[in-house]
């Protein structure tokens, strides 16, 4: 099978406006071929793109991308439950589920299962491959060991198999708002303070070291995930699919360069220079992978 | 406080060890929960926890007594160590487990197979906060009981009891985690050790205690400074989400998360009966005999009273939180997120 592009759904909280030029540009002239849509992250949030979903996901579909919707990752108040159940409700596309109120409400028709879903093990992911899982993007602390177990099974079993290459990692969920809690707020009262900060809000430990970065009720890496050293090996271990996270840099051309690395136009070396240029000056991980502090960046070879 | 109901809430304690399982038994526990010496649960401390012979004597031990033993199989194994859970899961029922605290879906699903008697409870760690995400464990492995993530509000855990076909089982003191269970990787983003897969959450030997000139005291996880304190404070063990850091807006730092707090929730007690909660949970396997005793008792006396209908004498445990702080966290209110 040859190796996809995948656009995960925005962590962030960018205006509607914004989202939609982003979408439309990803549909007119990135190399991915599928997009997923969807607010992961906040439910509050979500209101502000309804109106724009259909000719988002017209233009996405029209350009060839196959459109997956994502549920919220974190479930509580009756209002994402009914989110989260119409979501599932879609017809016409592909749901990816990224929490198990989701696989309850899934449950009679094939899905995805997102990275907020914790599928770790064969067994997982067998017992949901039999009740009509398709798809998973496997969780990002999952070292190459493990993965390389799982891509093998993934083929026996007939499930594709995604992981994020690119982009700050998702590394905790919370009730509470950090955003809001950083500008004495409370979740119900935030005015949307978030959407000050279209790449997180970076934390630095008080002895000065970059950490982490805030999203509203998510916490990421402050570094970005970069695995386009290891892209190749996880092809050949029977990973299909390659996650971009969008940040708030140019994602076309960082998909140009996952896309030449993976079509052998250009060599690793090259792709890791340009993307750091593209990066926004992000620090750079990949110590997951290799099975070391997540933050860290292995050099290659 | 008048509280008339009939079901009498269990009251569910920690044993690190063999000698806190005892302690928890004598003391007034009606259950206790514990966990190998492995990465199978998520207190997989050095010191901490049962080999297969001590839960074999513990369990015989608390059946004299009438209390109940559950194990924590709360982690998630990683491909290829799927094994040493399998080999978890066969001998905690070969011993006579009560039962297993699973959170993950293949584990859930070997045991429900393999030993279609065992009762199994949902681990936090699976983090299902919602009816559905409750319904689907309930349905698919007939989990008879489901602790809560320590996000919901009472009147959110009242609605969602009445929704669910299983017990609820709420955490009402102890350490107090902030980020939603089986889903924080801060820790292996920091250390290279999995909260998830390896069952530690900062773990001790990446943490470190430095003086500075003023005689503060830095604490520090794997290098990153977690949290400052001085001379005369007391400092706290470095947890991610406990910690200060400095934001953009924020140049002489701040708890973006959290304050080094406990949850203590006695003073709702009544409320968290009449919502219907089937078992009230304490935290602290990796905490010691002498707090097990104090704070065993202390709820022993606290839950008889909210039953009896008498004013609950709250149980003074300041002392035993961390920071010397207490919250009800998000128990009391949706203003906590």
């Amino acid at each position: 099978m040859k190796a996809c592009l995948t656009l995960g759904p925005i962590l962030f909280h960018w205006s509607a406006e914004k989202k939609r030029d982003f979408y439309f540009r990803i549909a007119d002239e990135a190399p991915v071929g599928t997009v997923y849509l969807g607010e992961v992250v906040c439910s509050k949030r979500s209101p502000f793109f309804e109106s724009y979903y259909d000719e988002v996901a017209d233009r996405l579909v029209s350009a060839g991308k196959t459109v997956v919707f994502s549920t919220l990752a974190e479930i509580m108040i009756s209002k994402e439950r009914k989110m989260t159940a119409g979501i599932c409700e879609l017809e016409g596309y592909e749901i990816e589920a990224n929490d198990s109120s989701a696989l309850y409400f899934l449950r009679g028709r094939p899905y995805r299962v997102g990275q907020y879903f914790n599928v770790y093990n064969e067994e997982t992911m067998a017992f949901l491959q039999e009740k009509g899982a398709s798809h998973i993007t496997l969780p990002t602390e999952l070292p190459q060991s493990a993965l390389s177990i799982l891509g093998r099974n993934a083929s026996a079993m007939n499930i594709s198999l995604e992981a994020q290459v690119y982009g700050r990692i998702g590394l905790a969920l919370s009730a509470r708002c950090y955003h809001a809690r950083a500008h004495g707020r409370i979740k119900d009262n935030c005015q949307f303070v978030c959407e000050e900060d279209p790449d997180g809000l970076p934390l630095k430990t008080i002895n000065g070291l970059d950490f982490l970065a805030v999203n509203g009720v998510q916490t990421l890496s402050h570094s970005c995930l970069n695995l386009i050293h290891e892209i190749k090996e996880m092809k050949a271990m029977g990973i299909d699919f390659f996650r971009l996270s969008p940040q708030d840099c140019d994602m076309v051309k960082v998909a140009e360069c996952f896309e030449d690395v993976l079509s052998e136009r250009i060599g690793v070396k090259e792709a890791y220079n340009r993307l750091s240029h593209i990066s926004n000056n992000y620090s750079f991980c990949n110590g997951f992978y290799h099975s070391v502090e997540g933050y860290r960046w292995v050099p290659y070879g | 406080m008048i509280v008339s109901i009939a079901i009498k809430p269990e009251l569910v304690c920690p044993a690190g060890t063999p000698a806190s399982l005892r302690m928890a038994v004598d003391f007034g526990a009606d259950a206790v929960y514990c966990g190998f010496q492995d990465a199978t649960n998520a207190r997989n401390f050095p010191g901490l926890n049962f080999t297969f012979a001590e839960l074999k004597s513990s369990v015989l031990y608390a059946r004299k007594k009438s209390v109940k033993v559950l194990l924590a199989l709360n982690t998630f194994p990683p491909a290829g160590k799927f094994a040493l859970w399998k080999n978890a899961v066969d001998h905690a029922v070969m011993l006579g487990v009560d039962a297993l605290i699973i959170a993950d879906i293949g584990v859930a699903h070997y045991a429900r197979v393999r030993y279609p008697d065992i009762r199994l409870h949902l681990s936090v760690q699976a983090s299902a906060s919602s009816p559905e995400a409750i319904k689907y464990y309930c349905e698919e492995f007939d989990v008879k009981r489901v602790v809560l993530p320590r996000i919901l509000t009472i009147p959110e855990i009242k609605a969602l009891k009445r929704e669910i076909p299983c017990e609820v089982e709420c955490f009402i003191f102890g350490n107090h985690g902030l980020m939603a269970e089986g889903r924080c990787g801060l820790t292996n983003y920091a250390t290279g050790l999995s909260t998830n897969m390896d069952g530690v959450c900062s773990p001790a030997q990446h943490v470190a205690y430095e003086e500075g000139r003023n005689r503060e005291t830095t604490t520090k996880l794997n290098g990153f400074a977690i949290d400052c304190f001085s001379c005369s404070e007391n400092p706290g063990y470095p947890t991610i989400c406990k910690g200060r850091y400095y934001a953009a807006h924020k140049p002489e730092g701040y708890y973006a998360f959290e304050e080094p707090i406990s949850l203590n929730l006695a003073e709702l007690l009544p409320d968290l009966v009449k919502a219907g909660v089937d078992a009230f949970k304490i935290e602290g396997r990796q905490r010691s005999k002498a707090y097990v005793q104090k704070v065993v008792s202390s709820w022993r006396r606290a839950i008889d009273q909210a039953m009896a209908g008498e004013s609950i004498d709250i149980p003074d445990l300041l002392s035993l939180t961390e920071g010397h702080k207490q919250t009800q966290g998000a128990y009391e209110s949706k203003r906590w997120r």
